[in-house]
């Protein structure tokens, strides 16, 4: 057993941090979400030549660093530490996952193009129908010579707007919300018949209602086994519901500690309100939650590599622990900022949102108890 | 980063399983399964069982008579304990005294107190909490005068009430907060003490809890003669022990193996316990998810002790972050403990007593559990009540 870091992780971790901490500071981050074109691509870019991070979780033979899972994990809980919005989850840790396990043609050089920064990947899942349920699809991929023709609206896209590429799930046979029948296919975002409806998200990333409408891919754009991919679905969700543990990590650590500093600023009744034990015990549960999450991220991130059933429980009780801490920590940090914590200016009301969206994010508590008990015995 | 067990972790695994599988008291078993009452040589039993094997005091040095065992080890053998139900080795000597005995001690004293803690054959009590000194505890009053004695050497005469000593009615020695100082700060006027237990003027009184057990006391001492000899560390500077025990008495206080094997328990009672609609009670939505959510934070609660001990491999002790294992692990013992309960539907009432003489009744896995659930509530409260570990994360973790 082992819950150690190796030197080039911490390496990775200091480099992302410093990083960030001089080119991406709460009001570079507010400037740059209200004007066009809504991220930064100089900071996509430095992430790539500069910095040298996208290929940190690929194989030496991809091009990449030779890391694995820890090194997203390491990575993601910085990028929440800052909530940064450009897409790494969505191109890295999904896009990567899916060309890493579903092996589809030409995967070697889109991993090529990610690790220089020139392919950006949205995973288009979602359906307006189908809340959590990763086969509910009414998405539909028709076999048409050699290729596929797709069909559907996918919801809620996040990074979509700044994607060159999109992974979709769709149908190629079975009934709407049947495992048999699930394929995924990787499609340029540019290719005809896709259309897109944009707009922020509520924590500062961008979206996109995704239409296809006859939208004709060769053979070469299926991933993994056709028909057969919701197993391939699971896992990459799993890998990417445990990058975003250790994203909620960073933003419960700046939620714990601005609540702390702020506390020991604010003067009532004559002294710092961090005097009050009411106060204190609310911000030692606040901790002790956050101190939960990173084990239960820990566990995850180790139980990616273990069988799919291990895997799916570690990840899915990892998941249950964030979205409770989400929930608990976000709301005290705003209650205890008192009215301040109610402004747009606080940086602190940034994290709450992006931590209440992470609730939500790839399942609810209540869908992840639930899956986590339909893996249980008895 | 990764989970896995060396091989000769494994190999030490099975080596642990084997032991206690072919030692283990056939008596001991037997009273377990049926609720009785265990006696003061049932507990040593299998305490002497691990002496004569070397097994009865893994953390201490190993000149002392550790077995040197890694984190990892330790934790093994704390699993293999619980997977296999045995009683657990009262803590009073060998977790609790002798830390503080072979940090502070002489070498006079250790020679003299260390062997019988680890053979099991001194049974130590704790001297620490009186009526008007709980939390507060270092508002505490018994106090001890120094004189000297007809034969010419130093003494100390104890007066004063100690309370919630927990199996104190068996003690041969205990391990006392005194005042030695009514002028000095709390703090700083306290002395720690080994008391023989059989000196003249100590009063051992039975106190009843609720479930009706006889598991803590009160001891009255009344001109209680101690040599000079049997104070550890300086006079006045007894605090510096006193903390010391209590961090050690945090560290192993989460119970994760226990309440893994506590839940593999109230699984298997669910699932012969029928639901309102006649399936099993596991299978009720409701039920089924309060055991859920226990289990995953049970997980959590395991894989932050698993951090702890790989800091605490790494060579930093057990700090205060051990005050999150206390409160974690105690809510979860009591969430086991109050399901169980309610697993037991109409079975949870009926009385099991000392003798065990309803333990014909209703099944056997309902048997007392209403016992455990009310003698349960002592863990959010001693060990410093789980309020006072807020105030220590906050002031010693949080800085505030």
């Amino acid at each position: 057993m082992d819950f150690s870091f190796t030197d080039e992780q911490s390496m990775l971790r200091d480099t992302v941090a410093s990083y960030l901490a001089d080119h991406y500071s709460f009001d570079q981050r507010r400037a740059a979400l209200k004007a066009e074109p809504n991220w930064r691509p100089d900071v996509w870019k430095a992430f790539a030549d500069e910095l040298g991070i996208l290929g940190a979780a690929f194989s030496e033979e991809q091009g990449g660093l030779g890391g694995g899972a820890t090194e997203n994990m390491v990575v993601m809980e910085e990028l929440g530490k800052a909530l940064v919005v450009e897409p790494y989850l969505g191109t890295v840790v999904i896009g990567g996952g899916f060309l890493k396990h579903g092996k589809p043609a030409g995967a070697d050089e889109l991993i090529g193009q990610i690790i220089a920064g020139e392919a950006i990947i949205a995973f288009a899942y979602a359906e307006p129908q189908g809340r959590y349920n990763l086969s509910d699809l009414k998405t539909t991929a028709t076999k048409s010579g050699a290729g596929y023709v797709l069909n559907g609206h996918k919801a809620v896209v996040i990074g979509a707007p700044y994607a060159t590429h999109l992974i979709v799930t769709a149908r190629t046979g079975g009934s709407q919300r049947e495992a048999q029948g699930v394929s995924v296919f990787i499609v340029p975002k540019s290719a005809a018949g896709v259309t897109t409806r944009d707009y922020p998200t509520v924590d500062g990333f961008r979206a996109s209602e995704v239409y296809f409408e006859n939208v004709s891919v060769g053979a070469d754009a299926l991933v993994g086994p056709e028909g057969q991919s919701l197993p391939l679905v699971e896992q990459v969700m799993d890998e990417a519901v445990a990058a975003t543990c250790a994203e909620a990590c960073g933003v419960l650590r700046r939620l714990h500690e601005g609540t702390l500093e702020y506390t020991k600023q604010r003067k009532q009744f004559g002294q710092p309100i961090s005097a009050f034990q009411v106060l204190q015990h609310r911000m030692v549960d606040m901790f002790i939650q956050l101190e939960q999450s990173i084990s239960m991220t820990y566990m995850a991130t180790i139980k990616l590599s273990d069988s799919d059933v291990e895997r799916a429980k570690g990840v899915s009780a990892a998941k249950v622990q964030i979205g409770k801490a989400c929930k608990f920590v976000g709301q005290n940090a705003i209650q205890l900022h008192g009215g301040m914590g109610m402004t747009d200016e606080m940086a602190i009301g940034h994290y709450f949102k992006r931590s209440t969206m992470i609730e939500g994010l790839f399942g609810s508590t209540d869908h992840h108890l639930a899956r986590y008990e339909g893996l249980s015995i008895g | 980063m990764n989970l896995d067990f060396a091989p000769e972790d494994n190999a030490f695994r099975l080596e642990a399983r084997a032991f206690i599988a072919q030692n283990y008291p056939k008596i001991l078993r037997d009273k377990q399964d049926k609720g009785e009452a265990l006696t003061k040589e049932d507990y040593l039993s299998w305490h002497r069982i691990l002496a004569a094997k070397g097994w009865s005091t893994p953390s201490w040095p190993v000149e002392l008579g550790g077995t040197g065992w890694t984190a990892t080890q330790k934790y093994i053998w704390s699993e293999e304990q619980a997977r296999a139900d045995t009683i657990t080795i009262l803590p009073f000597g060998v977790s609790m005294l002798a830390p503080v005995l072979y940090t502070f001690g002489t070498d006079e004293q250790k020679a003299k107190f260390l062997p019988g803690i680890r053979d099991g054959l001194v049974w130590w009590c704790q001297g620490y909490s009186e009526p008007g000194a709980g939390s507060d505890l270092a508002s505490l009053k018994t106090r001890a005068e120094r004189v000297t004695g007809d034969d010419g050497k130093e003494y100390y005469i104890v007066n004063g009430q100690k309370t919630w000593t927990t199996l104190g009615q068996h003690a041969d020695w205990g391990f006392f907060l005194v005042r030695t100082d009514q002028t000095a700060k709390p703090q700083s006027g306290i002395s720690f003490l080994l008391i023989d237990m059989k000196s003249p003027g100590i009063e051992v009184r039975r106190i009843t809890t609720l479930e009706g057990g006889h598991e803590v006391n009160d001891v009255f001492l009344d001109n209680v003669k101690v040599p000079v000899e049997n104070r550890i560390f300086h006079e006045n500077q007894g605090w510096t022990c006193a903390k010391a025990l209590l961090a050690h008495e945090r560290s192993g206080i989460a119970g994760v193996a226990r309440s893994k094997r506590g839940l593999e328990r109230l699984r298997q009672m669910a699932s012969t316990e029928m639901s309102d609609q006649g399936a099993t009670l596991l299978s009720d939505a409701f039920f089924k998810r309060k055991v859920t959510e226990l289990e995953i934070d049970l997980t959590a609660l395991e894989f932050t002790e698993l951090r702890t001990l790989a800091g605490e491999s790494s060579g930093k002790g057990p700090g205060p972050e051990s005050s999150i294992l206390k409160i974690k692990g105690t809510e979860i013992q009591q969430r086991l403990q109050d399901l169980a309960l309610e697993a037991a539907g109409h079975y949870g009432a009926p009385f099991l007593g000392e003798a065990g003489h309803n333990s014909g009744v209703g099944p056997l896995h309902s048997l007392d559990t209403a016992g455990d659930y009310f003698n349960g509530r002592k863990t959010s409260i001693y060990g410093g009540s789980n309020e006072i570990q807020r105030n220590i994360i906050a002031k010693m973790v949080l800085g505030l």
